[in-house]
């Protein structure tokens, strides 16, 4: 997102930043008048990224459509905390149908809308990530390739969440889920390192592609502000830290989500039309060891011994990441042509000149 | 309008006189046709409506479901495996009461794969949820359509309009095309029970627990004993705007005074009507009942047409799927019906019930066949089950292969390489 | 005489003089891609213009180029209810000969049936021996060939037999009329498809009838 350098001196308190703010960029939270998209009252876990995450993101989209949206839910966790019968959070028009057909499902409302002459009303789909890049790959597809009219979120959290922490296509390497359990020669997820989306949706050269991550609440908030900019098929995918699966602990959620970032994990990036467009800097470069130990999903790289080569891998794809996104800003990149920064806003804490 | 025309045309046309907004398309022999010919019309703009090309069966019922939800008349076509790989969307749209309509050109099921037609695609699905109507021929096919959008709207539950793959699908008919005016003033505009509407949000497919499931599925049942009333009305309202009969729940063929009826679905019931006027000029007082309504399953309208003949000592059903194991799916339904739930004991008493497997995978239905074994019906030499036209040589020289070796190899090829030896007979 | 060049009275006498019910069956053989499915469909659209009922389907194997493909038309005076196959035609198309010597295409034909083979030479000439003496024995006028493919090729301009088999049909059987098949041609292709197909057709009946003549003539 555009981002300015400022200076502010004021330690010690929450009212960080937003009041020196122009109102246009303020959070959508600091507003009375915010839609409460996904209202107080779920069920999520103490901690949870992903209600984090789907709360910012679709008051944004509120926002920015002016009240004017229709959701459409894969099943998962989002779907499952969110409408405990007979209570639901939605405080918006909302569908939930299967597991696999969101972006179908979205797409068919799309269509509905355009035969009714009512496309002032804009379409999110949101899936975590099972129900995106296995089972919903294909629809998800489809939309891509159709250039439908819809916002897809993927909230991903690398594993099959709600039915017990399962791998999915989204699991790490190395990392530990039921059925890739740390036992063995080989503990943890051993085969696929997590399909990259983003990419694949990159391919499709549609629109708009952005990845975000609930450590960077306002940054996450402008992208899906940008994405409603775009008309077509457009893709968000956002880090969401789980404390049961990542077996972190749920007052970490933020600081875990910003430790993949800043080791170079998971780089956070706008793509417009298949092309890289901008790129989030990292303002400290950590090892990846300081993410891996937070969560006891990596515990066994660790215990008994330290698996120096696993983790050796683990930092050569956060280094890989690094290098072709130019994540250290003033570094040579893979692509220099291909990846233009635009400046973002950044918060110095004081001491830092 | 009067018109000689290729059935899937027909449908195609039919449908678009109901003005569907949006259309899902996914290729599948032997439905291709139909999208094909509304995908034309929309683009000629001759249809005002989208015309989604999804990338699976899956996707086509998905995005149906979300164009209703989302208040759109939607619809699309499939058969056979595409049936099959969209149940779960099957499923969720009757379980959510969205008032799709599909139309299935029905293709049996592989493995082993084969394009031709029988019923087992629609039978597989007729727990869903969904209201299934056969069509006899590509008149009713076309009738069937437009009557099925306005059963769907008005009960909030899809409905699948199934016709013979090919035989229906790719005939050339004489067929009565309604114009616009006559639909518009038969099927008006769709107003939805449940509606995603920011100015009035809703949720909708929410996770419904032990508390409340069965209550749910009850309101499902309701709605098929609902529609039981419903579709003779919607029918007869039907025959009064266009002038010819066509839907309703069953159609029975000289039963008045029948000793021996037999029971069908779809196609095969207008060669087992010429049967049926042959074995009378042998003398046999034979009948036909065609089951039009499938699910709900018309079980009082069944008995009142079997009770209306105090001569019938005989029923022969005629199957067009198999369920393996079991003794017959459209059997199992007719014997429900002449049992009497209300207690009352079957009638006749003494009715002997045959079930007969008839063209499977598109195994051509003779007359010649059909009479065969009616009249040996008669007689009373017919088993309780048999398959029509089986080529018993084939199955002994299969038999013996499998008895006589662990490694038998795929018996689907050995038929057809025994076959190709023999001859088809 | 009627506009279609038939009398009412030609169509009963040659109902009487066969013994035959109203149905009308015909079966066409051919390859795929040789539009013998659109045959049978325009003969059924013809029939239809004579305000006929009519039923035309084709049976359905592989659908690749050049394999063998069989298609069906009935005609009646009566709502025809029944779908299966047709397995005693009135009339057999061949529109390529190359089947002749692969399949029993006879099957079925009913005594006093009609064949019309699509090839410039006689039965004898293409090896059919047997078949020119069944004609002989039946009623030659009933067992014919006609170069249709050439009469497509020289009023259309592509191999195509199917329009002129059915002008030769309508010739052979007057099961339909002339002008009958030219308006089901007219209804279903536009432009110089439809001038030519209707020429073939046209060319066809005209080459048939005119041999009828000779043949009634010399008898």
């Amino acid at each position: 997102m555009p981002f300015e350098r400022i200076k502010f001196y004021q330690t010690g308190s929450f009212a960080a930043g937003n009041r020196l703010l122009p109102e246009d960029l303020r959070s959508v939270q600091s507003s009375p008048a915010r839609s409460n998209t996904l209202t107080c009252g779920h069920r999520a876990c103490q901690g949870c990224g992903e209600a984090l995450g789907a709360r910012y993101a679709l008051d944004a989209a509120m926002r920015a459509t002016k009240g004017k949206l229709i959701a459409v839910n894969a099943t998962g966790c989002l779907e499952v905390f969110s409408t405990p019968f007979p209570e639901t959070s939605w405080q918006i028009a909302w569908l939930h149908s299967l597991f696999g057909n969101a972006p179908a499902v979205a797409s068919g409302v799309g269509a509905a809308l355009k035969a009714m002459g009512r496309t002032d009303i804009r379409v999110v789909a949101q899936g975590g990530d099972g129900g995106t890049v296995d089972i919903g790959m294909a629809c998800l597809s489809g939309m891509f390739e159709r250039n439908d009219d819809v916002l897809y979120i993927c909230y991903d959290n690398q594993a099959y969440m709600n039915t017990g922490v399962q791998r999915s296509g989204a699991t790490p390497s190395a990392a530990r889920t039921a059925t890739t359990p740390a036992v063995g020669p080989e503990p943890g997820n051993t085969f696929g390192q997590g399909k990259n989306v983003p990419f694949i949706a990159m391919a499709h050269e549609i629109p708009y592609v952005a990845t975000a991550t609930v450590a960077d609440l306002r940054d996450l908030e402008y992208k899906v502000t940008r994405a409603m900019d775009f008309h077509g098929a457009r893709y968000l995918h956002i880090l969401v830290p789980c404390p049961l699966g990542w077996g972190s602990s749920p007052a970490d959620t933020i600081k875990v989500a910003r430790l993949a970032t800043e080791s170079g994990l998971f780089p956070v990036f706008e793509a417009e039309g298949g092309e890289v467009v901008a790129a989030s800097p990292i303002r400290h470069r950590v090892p990846v060891t300081d993410y891996l130990r937070l969560q006891t999903r990596y515990a066994h790289l660790f215990r008994p011994e330290e698996r120096t080569e696993v983790i050796a891998r683990i930092q050569a794809s956060a280094d890989r990441n690094i290098a072709r996104f130019g994540l250290l800003g003033n570094q040579e990149t893979d692509h220099p042509e291909r990846i233009r920064l635009t400046p973002a806003l950044q918060y110095d804490s004081p001491g830092e000149g | 309008m009067l018109k000689q025309i290729e059935g899937s045309r027909a449908v195609a046309e039919a449908v678009a006189t109901c003005r569907p907004q949006v259309i899902c398309a996914y290729p599948i022999t032997p439905q291709t046709h139909i999208v094909e010919a509304l995908g034309a019309l929309v683009k000629k703009e001759e249809l005002n409506a989208v015309f989604m090309n999804v990338e699976s069966e899956f996707a086509a019922m998905s995005a149906v479901i979300g164009a209703s939800a989302a208040g759109a008349r939607a619809y699309t076509a499939t058969a056979s495996q595409g049936l099959l790989y969209m149940s779960e969307a099957v499923y969720n749209a009757a379980g959510l009461g969205l008032p799709v309509v599909m139309t299935v050109a029905n293709r049996a099921i592989g493995a082993p794969i084969n394009i031709w037609n029988d019923h087992s695609d629609a039978m597989s699905q007729r727990d869903a949820g969904w209201i299934q109507l056969y069509a006899e021929t590509n008149q009713e096919a076309a009738d069937l359509h437009i009557q099925a959008f306005r059963i769907a709207e008005e009960l909030s539950n899809p409905v699948m309009v199934c016709m013979d793959g090919f035989l229906l699908t790719h005939a050339s008919e004489r067929v009565d095309l309604p114009g616009q005016e006559q639909v518009d003033g038969f099927l008006p505009p769709y107003e939805p029970r449940q509606v995603l509407d920011p100015q009035d949000p809703v949720s909708i497919g929410a996770m419904v627990g032990p508390e409340a499931f069965t209550e749910v599925r009850f309101l499902a049942a309701e709605r098929m004993r609902q529609a039981l009333e419903l579709i003779p009305a919607v029918a007869a309202d039907f025959a009064g705007q266009f002038g010819r009969p066509g839907g309703g729940l069953v159609r029975p063929y000289r039963t008045e005074d029948a000793e021996l009826i037999v029971v069908a679905l779809g196609s095969v019931l207008g060669t087992i009507q010429d049967a049926v006027d042959e074995l009378r000029d042998d003398g046999i007082r034979a009948g036909a009942l065609g089951i039009t309504t499938f699910r709900p399953f018309p079980a009082q309208a069944v008995r009142e047409t079997l009770d209306g003949g105090h001569r019938l000592r005989r029923l022969v059903v005629i199957e067009r799927a198999l369920a393996p194991g079991s003794g017959g799916i459209v059997t199992a339904d007719v014997r429900g019906a002449i049992s009497a739930p209300d207690g009352r004991p079957p009638h006749p008493a003494d009715t002997i019930i045959s079930t007969v497997v008839a063209g499977l995978g598109g195994r051509a239905v003779t007359r010649k066949s059909l009479r065969a074994m009616l009249t040996s019906a008669a007689r009373g030499d017919l088993p309780p089950f048999s398959f029509l036209d089986l080529r018993q040589d084939l199955v002994e020289s299969e038999l013996a292969r499998i008895r006589a070796a662990r490694r038998s190899g795929p018996s689907a090829e050995n038929i057809l390489r025994h076959l190709s030896v023999t001859g088809i007979g | 005489m009627t506009p279609h060049g038939r009398t009412a009275e030609d169509s009963l006498s040659r109902n009487d003089r066969l013994g035959r019910t109203a149905m009308f069956q015909v079966r066409f053989h051919g390859r795929g891609g040789q539009g013998v499915v659109t045959a049978a469909e325009l003969l059924a659209s013809a029939a239809f213009r004579e305000d006929r009922y009519a039923q035309a389907f084709p049976s359905f194997g592989s659908e690749r180029m050049g394999a063998p493909v069989m298609s069906f038309c009935r005609i009646d005076g009566k709502p025809i209810r029944t779908h299966e196959p047709v397995t005693d035609p009135d009339a057999l198309l061949i529109q390529d000969p190359t089947l002749l010597h692969q399949t029993d295409l006879f099957a079925g034909l009913k005594p006093g049936g009609y064949v019309l083979l699509n090839s410039a030479r006689s039965f004898g000439e293409l090896g059919l021996a047997d078949l020119a003496d069944l004609a002989v024995e039946q009623d030659r006028n009933r067992f014919r060939t006609l170069s249709a493919s050439n009469l497509a090729m020289a009023h259309l301009g592509r191999p195509l037999p199917g329009a002129p088999m059915l002008g030769g049909l309508a010739a052979l059987t007057g099961v339909v009329g002339l002008e009958a098949v030219l308006a089901a041609i007219a209804d279903r292709f536009a432009g110089k498809v439809a001038a030519g197909n209707a020429a073939a057709a046209r060319a066809a009946f005209e080459f048939v009838a005119s041999e009828l003549a000779r043949e009634r003539a010399d008898a």
